[in-house]
C-alpha cells in the first residue's frame, strides 16, 4: 500500500481516495432517495383522509429539541476531525462520542414525537399523509440509528488501531455521512415541520 | 440481406390479405376526435416510413459497397474523425421532423382535450361511466337512467364522459369513436367524443385489471337523437329503479350481462370529487380531504 | 397445518406441479453431482467467495441466460395461449401471472445482469485496471441480484406468482385485488436486487472516473466505457425512486398503510408516476451499454475507427438527461391535460434526435470501411434497421393525442419489443460472441452463429411486426382470450409461429456452446477479431491481475495504435501487483437476505427479525475484519505471463 503523505491521513492511499469517492456517489444516490421521500410528501400532504392535518398534531418543542441535538452534533463531528486531522486521538474519540450521545439523545425525542403520534390518532395506518410523514422521518430516524452503531464500530477500531489511514477513512467518510443527515433534517425542519404548521 | 426483404414482402402481402377486406378499427373512425387521431398516425407513418426508407437505403448502399470480400486486401480504411457538416445534418434533419411532429401532437392535443370539433356550441350529453370489476356503469343524469355493459348514445351530439372506477385502474376505449382515457378511483378524468354516424361500436376497458379483464367489454350503439329519446322514454317505462342495495350487489368481482334501471347511483354514491381535464368544471383540489375530515 | 397452507400455490396447475418436480429433481442433481465429482470446494473457493471482476462478470451471464430462457418459456406460453381465439390452453390467472413475471424477469433478471455480465468483464479491461474499485462490493452486487433472482423465481412454486402486471399499478396491487404473495415477491425480490444495481452503480462510476490508465482521458475512453459510465449514472440517479416506490409498496401490502389505497387519501397515481420516473430511464440503463456494444463491434468489424466519437458521446449524455423527463408518456391517458401531455410529448419525441445521430454515426462507421460479416457484425448491421423501425413507432407513440389509440394495446407492445429486441438482446449475443473468445480461450462456431441470427430475425419480424396490425385494430394487451369475431386469429397464429422460431434460434445457441466446447480450434491468440481497444491487449486467458504493467494510452483505440502505429502499449517495468483476497462473506450476505426477503414475503416476522440481526452482524464483522489484500510477485507474475502466451512485456 503506497501513502501520500502530502494528503491528509485519510486521503494517504489510493483505496482511500475510492472510498471517499464512492461514498460521494452513495450520497448522491441518497439525495435521489431523499427527494423521493419528499416529492411523495409534498404529493400526499393534503391527503388526510379521516385523520388529522399536520397543523394539528406538529408540535414545535420536541421539533427544535431535535433540531438542536443534531445540528450540535454534526458541528461537533466537523471538531472531531479536525482533531484528527492534527493526529489527536483522544480528543477526536471524545468528540465522536459526545457526536453520538446527541445523536443517541435526538432519537430518544424522535421516538417520544413518534409514540405521541401513535397516542393523538396519527398512526402509520390512518391516512396517506400520516404515513408519509412517519416514512419520511422514519427514513431519516433508521439512518441516524445506523449512523450510531456505525459511529460506536469506528470508535472502537481507532481505540484499537490508532489513527491508521484506513481508521481516518472510516471516520472521515462516516462524518460525510453524518453531515448529510444533519442536511436532510435541515430539509425536514423546514419543509415538513414549519410548513406545516404555518 | 436479401432473405429479410423477402421476408418483409411476404409479411407485408399476408398483412394486406388478413386486412385489406375491411379497415382496421383505428382508421375506421366514426367520429371527429377518432378521425383527429387517425389522421394524425397516418401522417406520422407516412413521415416515419420515409426516415425508415432513408435509413434502409443508406444501410444497403453501405453493406454491399464496403463490404470486405469486394475489396483487395491490402486496402486501409481511412481515419475518419467526424464533419460538422454532415453531422449537423443529422442533427438538423431529425430536429425539423421532430419539430412538425411536435407542433401537430400539441394541436391535437387541445382537439382531443376540448369539445369535438363542429360540437363547441352544444350542450353535451353528459354520461358518468364507472367501472368495477369487471363491469361498466353508465349513469345518464338528466335522463335520470342507468345501464350495466351497453352504452346507447345520439349520434351528432357532443358527449362528455365522466369516468371513475370502484377498484383498480381501468381505461374507457371506444376506438372508433376516439382514444381511452384512465378511470381511477380518487378523481374524475374526462373524455370528450362524439358519433358522426349511427351504429354499433365495441367499447371496452383497455388497462389491466386483473382476472376479468379480457371481458370487461361495453356494447355502444349510436342513433338518432330521436331513436335515443325514445330509447329513454321506453326504459323509464319498463325498467326497475337501481337501489342503493341492488348497486352494491352489481359492484361485487364478476360478470354480468347487460342490465337496464332507472334512477343512477349518483345519488346515494356520488363520484370521487377530484375533477380534471373537464372543459366546465375548474379542478377542485383537495376538497375530499376536507370533506373527509369534517365527518 | 394453517402456517404451511399460506405456502401453497394458490391456482395450482399440471404445469406448476410439474416444474416443482423438476426444479426438486435439478437440486438433487446438481447437489450429488458436485458432491460426487468432489466440486464443493472448487465451487466455493473459485467462484462463490470470488471478488475477480471477470469470473463476477461470468457469473451475470450466466445467470442472464438461464433468466432468458426462463422468461423465454412465459413468453411461448403466452403466444400458445394467444396463438388461437377462445383458446382453454392457460386460465385468466395463470396467463396474467406469466405475464408478469415475463415482464420482470426479462427486464430486471435477464437484461440487467446482461449488461452487468459485459460491464464487469469488460470495462476494468478497456480502461486498463486491475479490478473494479470495490471488489468485495462488488461481489455483493451480484449475490444480492442472484438472490432477489431465485427469490422471484420461486414465487411460482411457493405461494403464487405476482399477478398485477411488471409495472403492479395499485390498486391492482394492493391486497384487496391482488390477494396471494405473489406481489410480496414482486415487491421484495426486485427490492434485493435493486439494492445490488445500486452498489453497482456506485463501484462502476467510481472504477470508471477514478481508475483509468494514464494518459486516458475522458474523451479517450472507449465507447463502451462511455456508455457504461452514463448508464450507471442514469442508475445512481433512479433507482433510490423504485427503493422509495417499493418500500411504500410493500407497506401497504403488509402494514396496511395508506399510499397507494383507494381508501383514506391514498393515491394510486404516485405509484404510477414513480414507477415510470425509475422504469423509463431503466430501458435507457439497458439500451446505452447495448449501444456501446454495438459502437464496438461495428468499428471492429468495419476496420474503421468510430465516426463522430463526440457526437456520440454527447448524444448519449442528452439521451441520459431526456430520459429522465419523459417518464408521463407512459400514461398520458390519466388525464393530467393537454399541457402536460404536449410536455412530455415533445421531450419524448426530442430523445429521436440524439438517437438518430448515433444510427447515422454507426453508419459513417461503416463508409468506406472493409466490412466483415462476422456473427456479431451480422447482429450489430440487423439492429440497425430493425432498432430504426423500433425508434420510429416509438415517435408515433409519443404523440400523445394518437397515443390515447396506441395506448395499452398491442401495438405497444410491438413498439417496445421491438426496440428492447433488436436493441439490447442482439447486443448482448453480439457482445456474447464477441467476447467470447476473450472469456474461454475458443471462439463460438459462425455456422451455428449465422443460423442463429437468421432465424432469430425472421421469427421475430414474425413475432412482432403482426402485433403492430392487431394493435390498430384494436386488439388490448394482457387479455388472455380474445373471441373469434374480432378477427386477430391469423395474425396471433404468425406470431406463436415467429415466437417458435425464436425459441429455436435460442435453443440453437445453447448448441452452439456445446458444439464449440467440444470442436473448436483452441490457441486462437489473444486478439481473434483484429479489434481496437485495450481489452484485445492482455492474454487469454485473461490474468487475474488483467495486465502485467499498466498500459499507456495515447487515442481512443491504443491497441490499435500499438499494432500499426508502433505505440508503445507498456512502457513500465515489471513490480509487484496488489490484489484483493476473496471472501465468503457476500455470499453468506446475501444468503441472509434471501432468507430476510423470504420471510417478509410471507410475513414471518422472528425470521424477519433474526435475519435483520444476521445481516446487520455481517457488516459489523466486515468493519472490524483487517484485510489488506496481497501481492503478487514479479516471479508469479512472469510464470503466468509465460503460461498465457503472454510474450508482450
Amino acid at each position: 500500500m503506497k501513502l501520500d503523505h502530502s494528503q491528509p491521513l485519510e486521503y494517504s492511499t489510493g483505496q482511500n481516495n475510492l472510498n471517499i469517492f464512492g461514498f460521494w456517489i452513495f450520497l448522491g444516490a441518497e439525495i435521489m432517495l431523499f427527494a423521493t421521500l419528499f416529492t411523495s410528501y409534498f404529493t400526499l400532504e393534503h391527503r388526510t383522509g379521516s385523520g388529522p392535518t399536520g397543523a394539528e398534531i406538529f408540535e414545535i418543542t420536541p421539533v427544535l429539541i431535535e433540531t438542536i441535538l443534531l445540528l450540535t452534533s454534526s458541528f461537533v463531528i466537523g471538531l472531531g476531525i479536525h482533531a484528527m486531522r492534527l493526529g489527536k486521538q483522544k480528543a477526536m474519540i471524545s468528540f465522536f462520542a459526545i457526536t453520538l450521545l446527541l445523536g443517541l439523545a435526538f432519537l430518544g425525542v424522535e421516538i417520544y414525537e413518534f409514540v405521541h403520534y401513535v397516542h393523538i390518532g396519527a398512526g402509520l395506518q390512518t391516512s396517506a399523509f400520516t404515513a408519509i410523514l412517519l416514512t419520511t422521518l422514519g427514513t431519516h430516524g433508521l439512518h441516524v440509528t445506523f449512523g450510531l452503531f456505525w459511529g460506536l464500530a469506528i470508535i472502537l477500531q481507532v481505540k484499537k488501531c490508532g489513527l491508521t489511514p484506513e481508521t481516518a477513512n472510516k471516520s472521515f467518510i462516516f462524518s460525510l455521512y453524518w453531515h448529510f443527515l444533519d442536511v436532510v433534517w435541515i430539509f425536514i425542519f423546514s419543509f415538513i415541520y414549519l410548513k406545516g404548521m404555518m | 440481406m436479401k432473405m429479410k426483404w423477402a421476408v418483409l414482402t411476404v409479411i407485408l402481402s399476408i398483412v394486406a390479405v388478413l386486412t385489406g377486406c375491411e379497415p382496421l378499427t383505428i382508421f375506421d373512425p366514426k367520429g371527429p376526435q377518432a378521425e383527429r387521431q387517425a389522421n394524425d398516425i397516418l401522417l406520422s407513418i407516412g413521415i416515419m416510413s420515409v426516415v425508415v426508407i432513408v435509413v434502409f437505403a443508406i444501410l444497403i448502399y453501405v453493406l454491399v459497397k464496403f463490404r470486405a470480400s469486394k475489396q483487395s486486401d491490402d486496402y486501409e480504411p481511412p481515419h475518419m474523425e467526424g464533419n460538422p457538416w454532415v453531422e449537423a445534418i443529422c442533427v438538423g434533419i431529425p430536429v425539423i421532423i421532430v419539430a412538425y411532429l411536435s407542433f401537430v401532437s400539441v394541436q391535437s392535443n387541445y382537439i382531443v382535450e376540448s369539445a369535438p370539433k363542429g360540437y363547441e356550441e352544444q350542450e353535451p350529453l353528459v354520461v358518468y361511466a364507472s367501472s368495477s370489476n369487471w363491469k361498466w356503469h353508465f349513469s345518464y343524469p338528466e335522463e335520470n337512467i342507468e345501464t350495466v355493459n351497453y352504452l346507447y348514445i345520439p349520434t351528432d351530439r357532443a358527449l362528455e364522459f365522466k369516468l371513475y372506477s370502484y377498484g383498480p385502474i381501468t381505461s374507457f376505449w371506444i376506438p372508433q369513436l376516439g382514444g381511452q382515457k384512465y378511470a381511477m378511483a380518487d378523481m374524475i378524468t374526462t373524455l370528450h367524443l362524439a358519433a358522426d354516424e349511427s351504429g354499433e361500436f365495441m367499447g371496452r376497458n383497455a388497462n389491466f385489471s386483473g382476472k376479468g379483464f379480457a371481458e370487461n367489454t361495453f356494447n355502444v350503439t349510436a342513433m338518432s337523437q330521436k331513436d335515443f329519446d325514445e330509447w329513454v322514454d321506453e326504459v323509464k317505462e319498463t325498467a326497475d329503479p337501481l337501489t342503493e342495495e341492488t348497486f352494491n350487489k352489481l359492484l361485487k368481482p364478476g360478470h354480468l350481462g347487460q342490465m337496464t334501471f332507472t334512477g343512477t347511483h349518483l345519488e346515494f354514491a356520488p363520484p370521487p370529487e377530484h375533477d380534471h381535464g373537464s372543459s366546465h368544471t375548474e379542478p377542485t383540489e383537495e376538497t375530499d380531504t376536507h370533506d373527509g375530515h369534517e365527518h | 397445518m394453517e402456517f404451511f397452507e399460506r405456502f401453497a400455490v394458490p391456482h395450482p396447475s399440471p404445469a406448476i406441479y410439474a416444474s416443482m418436480v423438476v426444479i426438486g429433481l435439478s437440486v438433487i442433481a446438481i447437489i450429488a453431482g458436485l458432491t460426487y465429482f468432489k466440486k464443493w470446494g472448487y465451487l466455493w473457493r473459485e467462484w462463490l467467495t470470488t471478488v475477480d471482476h471477470k469470473r463476477i462478470g461470468l457469473m451475470y451471464l450466466i445467470s442472464a441466460l438461464l433468466m432468458l430462457f426462463r422468461g423465454g418459456v412465459d413468453a411461448i406460453m403466452m403466444r400458445a395461449q394467444l396463438s388461437a381465439p377462445d383458446n382453454k390452453l392457460l386460465d385468466a390467472q395463470h396467463y396474467n401471472e406469466i405475464f408478469t413475471t415475463h415482464g420482470v424477469v426479462m427486464i430486471i433478471f435477464m437484461a440487467m445482469p446482461f449488461i452487468f455480465a459485459f460491464m464487469n468483464y469488460v470495462v476494468p479491461l478497456q480502461i486498463g485496471a486491475r479490478d473494479v474499485a470495490f471488489p468485495r462490493l462488488n461481489a455483493i452486487s451480484f449475490w444480492l441480484f442472484f438472490m432477489g433472482a431465485m427469490l422471484f423465481n420461486i414465487s411460482f412454486v411457493l405461494g403464487g406468482s405476482p399477478d398485477a402486471g411488471w409495472t403492479s399499478y395499485f390498486p391492482l396491487a394492493g391486497t384487496e385485488f391482488s390477494e396471494s404473495v405473489g406481489t410480496n415477491y414482486y415487491m421484495i425480490a426486485i427490492q434485493i436486487s435493486g439494492l445490488g444495481s445500486l452498489m453497482t452503480g456506485i463501484n462502476m462510476i467510481t472504477t470508471i472516473i477514478k481508475m483509468r490508465a494514464p494518459g486516458m482521458t475522458l474523451m479517450k475512453m472507449p465507447m463502451f466505457t462511455w456508455s457504461t459510465l452514463v448508464a450507471n449514472l442514469i442508475i445512481v440517479t433512479v433507482f433510490p425512486v423504485l427503493t422509495v416506490a417499493l418500500t411504500m409498496g410493500t407497506m401497504d401490502r403488509l402494514f396496511a398503510t395508506n399510499f397507494f389505497t383507494s381508501t383514506n387519501g391514498g393515491m394510486d397515481m404516485l405509484w404510477a408516476n414513480l414507477f415510470w420516473v425509475w422504469g423509463h430511464p431503466e430501458v435507457y440503463i439497458l439500451i446505452l451499454p447495448a449501444f456501446g456494444i454495438y459502437s464496438e463491434i461495428i468499428s471492429t468489424f468495419s476496420s474503421k475507427n468510430l465516426y463522430g466519437y463526440k457526437s456520440m458521446v454527447a448524444s448519449m449524455v442528452i439521451i441520459s438527461v431526456l430520459s429522465c423527463l419523459v417518464w408521463a408518456h407512459h400514461f398520458f391517458t390519466m388525464g393530467q391535460g393537454a399541457a402536460a401531455n404536449s410536455f412530455f410529448s415533445i421531450t419524448t419525441m426530442a430523445i429521436a434526435v440524439p438517437t438518430g445521430v448515433k444510427i447515422f454515426n454507426w453508419l459513417f462507421t461503416m463508409w468506406k470501411g472493409k466490412i466483415r460479416f462476422t456473427v456479431p457484425m451480422l447482429y450489430s448491421v440487423g439492429f440497425i434497421p430493425l432498432f430504426t423501425i423500433g425508434g420510429v413507432t416509438g415517435v408515433m407513440l409519443a404523440m400523445s393525442a394518437a397515443d390515447y389509440q396506441y395506448h395499452n394495446t398491442m401495438f405497444l407492445v410491438a413498439h417496445f419489443h421491438n426496440t428492447i429486441i433488436p436493441g439490447v438482446v442482439f447486443a448482448m449475443l453480439a457482445g456474447l460472441t464477441y467476447y467470447w473468445p476473450k472469456m474461454f480461450g475458443f471462439m463460438l462456431n459462425e455456422r451455428i452463429g449465422k443460423w442463429t441470427f437468421w432465424l432469430l430475425s425472421i421469427g421475430f419480424v414474425l413475432a412482432f411486426f403482426p402485433m403492430y396490425i392487431t394493435g390498430l385494430d384494436g386488439q388490448a394487451r394482457r387479455m388472455y382470450t380474445y373471441s373469434e369475431a374480432t378477427g386477430f386469429g391469423a395474425l396471433n397464429m404468425l406470431s406463436f409461429v415467429g415466437a417458435g422460431i425464436m425459441a429455436i434460434a435460442f435453443a440453437l445457441i445453447v448448441y452452439n456452446v456445446y458444439y464449440s466446447i467440444r470442436y473448436s480450434p483452441r490457441n486462437i491468440g489473444s486478439d481473434p477479431w483484429d479489434a481496437r481497444t485495450l481489452e484485445w491487449a492482455t492474454n487469454t486467458p485473461v490474468p487475474e491481475y488483467n495486465f502485467a504493467v499498466t498500459p499507456q494510452v495515447n487515442s481512443i483505440q491504443p491497441f490499435w495504435d500499438s499494432k500499426k502505429k508502433g505505440h508503445v502499449l507498456f512502457p513500465a517495468k515489471l513490480d509487484k501487483i496488489h490484489m484483493p483476497n476473496n471472501s465468503g462473506m457476500p455470499f453468506i450476505l446475501c444468503s441472509i437476505f434471501f432468507v430476510w426477503g423470504f420471510s417478509f414475503v410471507f410475513a414471518i416476522w422472528p425470521l424477519v427479525i433474526l435475519s435483520t440481526i444476521g445481516i446487520f452482524a455481517c457488516l459489523a464483522l466486515r468493519s472490524f475484519e483487517k484485510d489488506h489484500g496481497r501481492y503478487i510477485s514479479v516471479e508469479e507474475i512472469i510464470e503466468t505471463e509465460e503460461k498465457t502466451g503472454g510474450a508482450k512485456l
